[in-house]
C-alpha cells in the first residue's frame, strides 16, 4: 500500500502536537511574573489537548492495523511490514535542491507520543501543586511547555535534522530547568554541567547526521518513494567508512554519540545525577521518564542502521549492560532520595540500550515507555515525601513516613515494585523482555549482558527496598537534626514556608491524584506486552521480528533474584529499623568498597583531573601562545614604526608630500585631533602612498 | 527594476551627508549631533530596506547597478552594484550603525567628531559592499579603517594607544599588501574592474598576464607562481581583517579598548570586510591559486575556530572573551568559504559537490550576518554592564538574574545564538557551513567541530558567573534594561528568532549568487586537480 495514497485526519495534524506547547512556551515567555494562573492555565491546557491528540494518534495507528480493506487483520500485523504516515514540507532551497523537513505517523511515535504527554500532563498538574509558593512560577511553566513542545517535537518528526534541533531545545529546556533556583551555585554549576556532557555526546550525534545527509542526500527518516534515509541502509552497509565498520556503522555509531550523552550512559552519565538540584517535577518529567530516554528513541528511530553493523551493537550492548550494573552500584551507596532515583534511572536506561544492543528495540521501547510511568510516579513520590519531611532529602532523617503520608506511601510501593520487577507490574514485564532479548543474543561471552543484567536485578529490587524501608517504615528520625541540613532544599523551605516543622503530612489532592492515576498505569500497563500469546506491543513497535516464546528460566532467574533483593533488603533495614543517627548498616558489611560506591566510583575526580584539566590547559597555553605572538607582532610593529619615522623625515625634506591634502580633509571633520597632531598616523599613510608611488614610478619607467 | 535610481549611491551616501551636517553644527548645538546621526542611519536604514524589497533574489548578476567613467586617464569607473553576496552586508550595515549609536551614550567628550566619524564609517562600509572597481573600493576600504581608528583611539579604554597603534599597523599592512597587487594586476590587464577580473580569470587568462608583465620588469618567473604571489599579498589583506589565524592579536586589544559602539561596528561589520574579500576577491579573481592553498588554508580556518575557541576559554575579561569568541565565529564562515575552493572529489556514492558546496557558501554569506546580529547584540549588552558597574571582570559580578531578569533573558538568547542553538540563527548557517564542508574536508571540519563545545564552554561560564549564584550585595542596585536599551537590543533578539525559523527569506536573496560562484569554480578546480595532480 502506499501510504501517500491515505493518510489518517490525524497524521495531517501531528506538528499540532508540539506546536501547541511551543507557542503556550512563547505566549508565557511575554507574560509578566504576576500572571501565575494565566501561565499555569495555559500550559495545562495545552498540554492536555496534545495528550488527546497523541491518543487519537494512537488509536489510529492501532486501527490502522485491523483495518480490512489495507489488508492487514490482527494476525497480518505480523508480516515484514512497517506502516507509516508521512507529511512533508520545504524548510529552505539552496543550491538546485531543497532541505526538506517532515512528521511522521507511526507506532513507534504513536506509542511515545502518548506516553509523553500523558506524563507531561500529570506532571504540569502535580507541579501546581509543587511550586505554588515558589517566585518564578509563572517562568516555570513557560519553561516547561518550552520543554514539552521539544520533546513532542523530536517524537513526531520525519527528519534527522528536525529530531536533533528538538534534541537540542530539550537540552536546553533541561539546563534551564535544573538552573532553575539560579541562585544556589550548585544549580548553576550542575546546569552548566549537564548542558556542556551532553553537548560532547550531541557533537558526534551532528557529525552522524551530517554524513548521513551527504551519503543518503536526505535526512527524511522515511518518504513516499522509499528513498529516505533509512530505507539506503543497504547501500551504505556496502561503503567502507571508519575503523574498519561499514558507512553505516560509523554514522550508527557516531548517532550513538547522541545518545550516550542525553540518556546518561557511560561514559557520559556524570550530568544526570547532579541533575537533580532541580525542582523535583522537573527530576520527574525530564530527568527520568521522558528526556533522558530520548536517547534510546533516537536509536530506535534509526535501528535500521545499528542493525547494519553488528559491531556498533555489540558496543551497544555491552555499554547498556555496563551503565546498568555501575548505576545500580552506585544506587546502593546513595542517601539522598533524588540521588538513588537518579542513579536507578540511569541503570534502567542501561537496560534500555542494551536491549537495543542484543537486538531487542521492542523490548527496549517498551521498557522506556513502562518506565516512564513508574520513574516518574517514583520521582512525583519522592517529591511528596520531600514536601511532607519539610525538604528533606537524606533518607537517614526520614522513616516512618507510612502513617502520615498514606496515599504516598501506597503508591511509592506499588512503583518500588514495578521497577523491582515483581510480577505482575509493569516493570516485570518489561525488564523480563530486556533479559530475555539478551539471553537469547548469543552464548559465551554473548551471555555477558544477560548476567550483568540479572545482577543489576539483584540489586534494583534491594536499594528500592532499602529506600522503602529507611523512608517509609520504622519510626521517624527526622526533626531534630534539621538545622544543619538547612541547605538542602533551601529553595524549598521558602516555598512551603506555611507548613509546621515536625511530623510529617500529606500531600494536596493535586499532587496525589497525579500520582494515584501514574500508579494504575504502573500496574497494569504491563499487560499490554504479555509474551507468549501475540505480544501486542512487539508487533506494534517491530513487526518485522518473530515474536519471541516465554523463556521461563529467565523468567524465573529474574524473578528470583528480584525477590532475593527485596529480601536482603529488609533483612538489613526492614527487621530491625534505624534508630535516628545510626550509621548505614552497610558500611561494615562492605567496608572500603561502600565508599567506593558512595563516591560514584571516582568518576567526577576522574573527569577532574583528565578532560576538565586538559581543557584548562589547553585553554592557557593557547593563550600564552597568543600573548606570545602578540609579542612578536609588536616589535615587528616597533621596528615599522622607526621605519616610518625615518620616512616621515626624509618626506618632509625630499618629496613635498601631496597627501597633506588627504589628511587635511580628516583634520577638518575633527579640529579636536589636535592632541593626536604627532604625525603618526599621517606617517602611515604616507608610507602607503609613497610605496605605492615608488612601485608605480618603478614599473612605469621599465 | 529601475536602474537609474541611484539608489546605492543614495545609500552610500546618505550617512556622509549626515556627517557633513554634524561637521558644521555649532559647538553650542553639539548636542544635536546625536539625533541628526540617528536620522541620517535610520534614513539609510530605510534606503536599505527598500533596496531589499527591490532585490531579485532569482537574477544572479549583478543589481542596482551605476557605472560612469570617473579618472578616464587610467580606466576608473565608478562602478556600484550588489549581489547575492553583498547585499546581506549592506543590509547588515544599514541595521547595525542605528544600533550602535543607540549605544553610543556613554559617549561625553566631542560629541560632533564622534558621530561625524560613526556616519563616515556607514560611508565607507556601504561604499566597500557595493563597489566593483578596486580604485574606489579601495578609498572606501581606507575610508573605514580611518574613522574606525580615531574612535578607538579617542573613545576607547584605558589602554587605547597601543590597541589602536595594534590595529593600525595590521590593517596598513594588509592594505599596502592590497594596493601593491592591485596595481600589479591593473599593470598587467589595465583594468580595475573586479566583473572584468574575475571573467579573465576564469578563462585562465590572468596568471600568464601577470608572469609576462613581471617579467617585463626583469623577473623570470612561471605564471603560477606570479598568479600565486598576488594570490598571497591579497590573502594577507583579507585574513588580516576577518581576522585569520595567525593575523588576529591586533583583534582582542582593539575589541576590548574601542567604545561599545565601535567594537559593535568592528565585529558585527568590520570583521565581514575581510571574509567578503574573500568572496568578491579572492574566489572570483583567484580560483586557480585558492583551490591550489586549500589545503593550508583549511589548517588556518581550523585553527582560526579552535584556538580561537580554547583562548575565549582562558579569558577573564567578559569583552576579551567575546573578541574571541567573535574571532571563533568568523572562522565558520572561512571554513565554508575553503570548502568551496577545495578540490572535491574522490569515491562517494554521491558526486552532487555543486550543492554540497553552495550549501557551505550559502551558510558562509548568512553566518556573517548572523554573527554580526549575533556579537553585536553581546557587545551591546556587554557595554550596558560596563557602563552601569564600570567592570568587565568574570568575577566581578554574580547573580544579576535577580535583579535584571530582562537584561539576563536578552543575553542569554543571544549566547544560545553565539553557541548554535538550533530555533536561534546562529544554527542555521553553521549547520549549512557544516554540511557543505563536512563531505569536501572531513577531517577539518570533523576537528573544528570541538570548536562548537568549547564555545558551549565559555558562554554558559559566563552566564554562571555573571548571572546566576548568589547576587553580588554591591550590584543590589543593578537597573535592568531601559527603553533606550530595549529598543536597540530587541530588534536584534527578535530578528534572532526570526532567521532562526525561517531562513528561507535570506537564502533565496544569496542561494542563486553563491550558485554562480560555485559553478564559476567546478572546472577552474579540476584544471588544478590534473596540473597538480590532486
Amino acid at each position: 500500500m502506499n501510504p501517500a495514497t491515505h493518510i489518517p485526519w490525524i497524521a495531517s495534524y501531528l506538528w499540532l502536537i508540539p506546536l501547541l506547547p511551543f507557542a503556550a512556551a512563547g505566549v508565557s515567555a511575554l507574560l509578566p511574573q504576576r500572571c501565575r494562573k494565566t501561565s499555569a492555565g495555559l500550559a495545562i491546557g495545552v498540554i492536555v489537548v496534545s495528550t488527546l491528540l497523541s491518543f487519537c494518534a494512537l488509536a489510529e495507528s492501532i486501527l490502522h492495523g485491523l483495518e480490512p480493506h489495507a489488508g492487514r487483520t490482527w494476525s497480518a500485523m505480523q508480516t515484514h511490514e512497517v506502516w507509516h504516515s508521512l507529511i512533508e514540507f520545504t524548510w529552505f532551497n539552496y543550491g538546485t535542491t531543497s532541505l526538506k523537513l517532515g512528521f511522521v505517523l507511526d507506532p513507534l511515535t504513536a506509542a511515545m507520543a502518548t506516553m509523553v504527554s500523558l506524563v507531561s500532563a500529570l506532571i504540569f498538574i502535580y507541579s501546581l501543586g509543587y511550586m505554588s509558593r515558589d517566585k518564578n512560577f509563572t517562568r516555570f511553566f513557560t519553561f516547561l511547555s518550552l520543554f514539552a513542545g521539544a520533546m513532542l517535537g523530536l517524537v513526531v518528526t520525519n527528519n534527522l535534522l528536525l529530531f536533533f534541533i528538538c534534541w537540542e531545545l530539550v537540552g536546553l529546556a533541561s539546563y534551564l530547568l535544573i538552573g532553575f533556583w539560579y541562585h544556589r551555585p550548585s544549580a548553576a554549576a550542575a546546569a552548566k554541567k549537564a548542558f556542556i556532557v551532553t553537548k560532547i555526546g550531541d557533537t558526534g550525534f551532528f557529525a552522524g547526521l551530517l554524513w548521513l545527509y551527504h551519503a543518503t542526500g536526505t535526512l527524511q527518516f522515511y518518504t513516499p518513494d522509499h528513498t529516505g534515509a533509512l530505507e539506503q541502509v543497504t547501500a551504505l552497509a556496502g561503503l567502507p567508512g571508519i575503523m574498519g565498520l561499514s558507512l553505516a556503522g560509523t554514522i550508527a555509531l557516531l548517532i550513538f554519540c547522541g545518545a550516550v550523552g542525553k540518556s546518561g550512559q557511560w561514559p557520559l552519565h556524570v550530568w544526570l545525577p547532579d541533575a537533580m538540584e532541580g525542582p523535583t517535577p522537573v527530576s520527574a518529567l525530564i530527568h527520568a521518564a521522558t528526556m533522558v530516554a530520548a536517547g534510546v528513541f533516537l536509536v530506535a528511530r534509526t535501528y535500521p542502521l545499528f542493525q547494519a553493523s553488528p559491531q556498533v551493537l555489540t558496543l551497544v550492548a555491552w555499554i547498556g549492560a555496563f551503565t546498568a550494573i555501575m548505576a545500580a552500584t552506585i544506587a546502593v551507596a546513595q542517601n539522598d532520595i533524588k540521588r538513588i532515583l537518579a542513579y536507578s534511572t540511569v541503570s534502567q536506561l542501561g537496560y534500555m540500550v542494551m536491549g537495543l544492543g542484543v537486538g531487542g528495540m521492542a523490548a527496549a521501547m517498551f521498557h522506556l515507555l513502562m518506565h516512564g510511568f513508574f520513574k516518574a510516579l517514583l520521582f512525583l513520590g519522592a517529591g511528596s515525601v520531600i514536601h511532607g519531611c519539610h525538604n528533606e532529602q537524606d533518607i537517614f532523617k526520614m522513616g516512618g513516613v507510612k502513617k502520615h503520608m498514606p496515599i504516598t506511601f501506597w503508591t511509592y510501593f506499588v512503583g518500588t515494585l514495578a521497577l523491582a520487577g515483581i510480577f505482575p507490574l509493569a516493570g516485570f514485564w518489561s525488564k523480563d523482555e530486556v533479559l530475555t532479548a539478551a539471553f537469547r543474543w548469543g552464548g559465551g561471552l554473548h551471555k555477558g549482558p544477560f548476567v550483568l543484567g540479572c545482577l543489576g536485578v539483584f540489586l534494583t529490587a534491594f536499594y528500592m527496598w532499602r529506600q522503602v524501608c529507611l523512608v517509609f517504615l520504622g519510626e521517624y528520625r527526622g526533626g531534630k537534626a534539621r538545622a544543619g541540613h538547612k541547605h538542602v532544599g533551601q529553595e524549598e523551605a521558602e516555598t512551603h514556608h506555611e507548613t509546621a516543622p515536625g511530623v510529617p503530612h500529606e500531600s494536596p489532592a493535586v499532587m496525589t491524584v497525579p500520582l494515584i492515576i501514574l500508579a494504575v498505569f504502573s500496574a497494569f500497563m504491563g499487560f499490554s506486552g504479555l509474551p507468549e500469546h501475540a505480544n501486542f506491543i512487539h508487533h506494534f513497535l517491530n513487526p518485522e521480528h518473530a515474536p519471541h516464546v516465554v523463556n521461563w528460566f529467565v523468567i524465573g532467574t529474574a524473578s528470583a533474584l528480584a525477590f532475593a533483593g527485596l529480601g536482603a533488603g529488609h533483612l538489613l533495614y526492614g527487621v530491625k529499623p534505624l534508630a535516628p543517627d545510626e550509621p548505614d548498616p552497610l558500611k561494615a558489611k562492605l567496608g572500603k568498597l561502600r565508599d567506593f560506591l558512595r563516591d560514584k566510583w571516582y568518576c567526577d575526580e576522574l573527569y577532574e583531573a583528565t578532560v576538565v584539566r586538559f581543557v584548562r590547559i589547553a585553554a592557557v597555553v593557547v593563550d600564552l601562545g597568543d600573548r606570545l605572538l602578540d609579542g612578536v607582532t609588536v616589535g615587528l610593529g616597533l621596528l615599522a614604526r622607526g621605519v616610518s619615522f625615518f620616512n616621515f623625515k626624509f618626506d618632509e625634506q625630499a618629496i613635498n608630500c601631496g597627501f597633506d591634502g588627504g589628511c587635511g580633509s580628516v583634520r577638518v571633520i575633527g579640529r579636536c585631533f589636535a592632541a593626536l597632531q604627532d604625525g603618526r598616523v599621517q606617517s602611515y599613510l604616507r608610507l602607503v602612498a609613497v610605496t605605492a608611488a615608488i612601485l608605480a614610478f618603478w614599473f612605469f619607467l621599465k | 527594476m529601475d536602474e537609474n535610481s541611484h539608489i546605492l549611491s543614495w545609500l552610500t551616501f546618505t550617512p556622509l551627508i549626515g556627517a557633513i551636517v554634524i561637521a558644521l553644527l555649532p559647538k553650542r548645538n553639539e548636542s544635536a549631533a546625536r539625533g541628526v546621526a540617528l536620522f541620517a542611519s535610520v534614513l539609510a536604514l530605510l534606503e536599505a530596506l527598500s533596496l531589499w524589497w527591490r532585490f531579485d533574489g532569482a537574477y544572479a548578476g549583478l543589481q542596482f547597478v551605476e557605472q560612469t567613467p570617473w579618472i578616464a586617464a587610467i580606466r576608473v569607473d565608478y562602478f556600484v552594484g550588489v549581489d547575492g553576496l553583498s547585499i546581506l552586508m549592506v543590509l547588515l550595515t544599514a541595521l547595525l550603525t542605528p544600533v550602535a549609536l543607540l549605544a553610543s551614550s556613554p559617549i561625553r567628550k566631542h560629541l560632533r567628531a564622534y558621530y561625524a566619524l560613526m556616519l563616515a564609517l556607514q560611508t565607507g562600509l556601504f561604499g566597500v559592499f557595493t563597489a566593483l572597481n578596486f580604485f574606489h573600493w579601495f578609498i572606501f576600504w581606507e575610508a573605514g579603517l580611518i574613522p574606525m581608528f580615531f574612535i578607538i583611539k579617542l573613545w576607547g579604554g584605558d589602554g587605547t594607544e597601543r590597541a589602536a597603534l595594534k590595529f593600525f599597523l595590521y590593517t596598513l599592512v594588509g592594505s599596502v599588501a592590497l594596493l601593491l597587487v592591485f596595481q600589479a594586476i591593473y599593470l598587467a590587464t589595465g583594468t580595475w574592474d573586479f566583473i572584468m577580473l574575475r571573467d579573465l580569470a576564469a578563462g585562465g587568462g590572468l596568471a600568464p598576464k601577470l608572469a609576462a608583465m613581471l617579467q617585463q620588469a626583469g623577473i623570470a618567473i612561471t605564471p603560477e607562481r606570479a598568479g600565486m604571489l598576488l594570490f598571497f599579498g591579497a590573502f594577507l589583506g583579507f585574513a588580516i581583517k576577518a581576522p585569520v589565524w595567525p593575523f588576529h592579536t591586533w583583534l582582542p586589544d582593539a575589541y576590548t579598548q574601542a567604545p561599545t559602539a565601535g567594537t559593535i561596528m568592528l565585529a558585527g561589520v568590520l570583521s565581514k570586510m575581510g571574509v567578503y574579500g574573500f568572496l568578491r576577491i579572492l574566489l572570483p579573481i583567484f580560483p586557480h591559486e585558492i583551490a591550489a592553498c586549500a589545503t593550508p588554508l583549511s589548517w588556518l580556518a581550523m585553527l582560526t575556530i579552535v584556538l580561537g575557541a580554547f583562548a575565549a576559554i582562558a579569558q577573564l575579561d567578559l569583552k576579551r572573551m567575546i573578541a574571541y569568541a567573535s574571532m571563533n565565529h568568523v572562522g565558520y564562515c572561512l571554513l565554508g568559504i575553503v570548502a568551496v575552493a577545495h578540490a572535491a572529489g574522490g569515491a562517494s556514492a554521491h558526486a552532487d559537490w555543486v550543492n554540497e558546496k553552495a550549501c557551505a557558501l550559502n551558510g558562509a554569506i548568512f553566518q556573517m550576518f548572523n554573527h554580526g546580529i549575533t556579537v553585536a547584540a553581546l557587545f551591546m549588552m556587554l557595554g550596558f554592564l560596563e557602563e552601569r558597574t564600570g567592570r568587565r571582570g568574570l568575577e566581578d559580578f554574580g547573580g544579576l538574574r535577580a535583579v535584571a531578569p530582562v537584561f539576563a533573558a536578552l543575553f542569554g538568547i543571544s549566547a544560545m545564538a553565539s553557541i548554535g542553538l538550533p530555533g536561534l540563527n546562529g544554527f542555521i548557517g553553521e549547520f549549512m557551513i557544516f554540511k557543505g564542508a563536512w563531505p569536501v574536508i572531513t577531517p577539518f571540519a570533523a576537528v573544528s567541530l570541538i570548536g562548537l563545545v568549547a564555545t558551549a564552554i565559555y558562554l554558559l561560564n559566563f552566564i554562571q558567573r555573571v548571572f546566576a549564584g548568589p547576587l553580588n550585595e554591591r550590584w543590589a542596585k543593578f537597573p535592568d534594561l531601559s527603553r533606550r536599551e530595549l529598543l536597540a537590543t530587541v530588534p536584534l533578539v527578535a530578528l534572532m528568532f526570526f532567521a532562526g525559523v525561517c531562513p528561507a527569506p535570506f537564502i533565496n536573496l544569496t542561494n542563486t549568487a553563491a550558485m554562480k560562484l560555485v559553478m564559476l569554480f567546478q572546472p577552474a578546480v579540476q584544471a588544478v586537480s590534473r596540473v597538480t595532480g590532486m
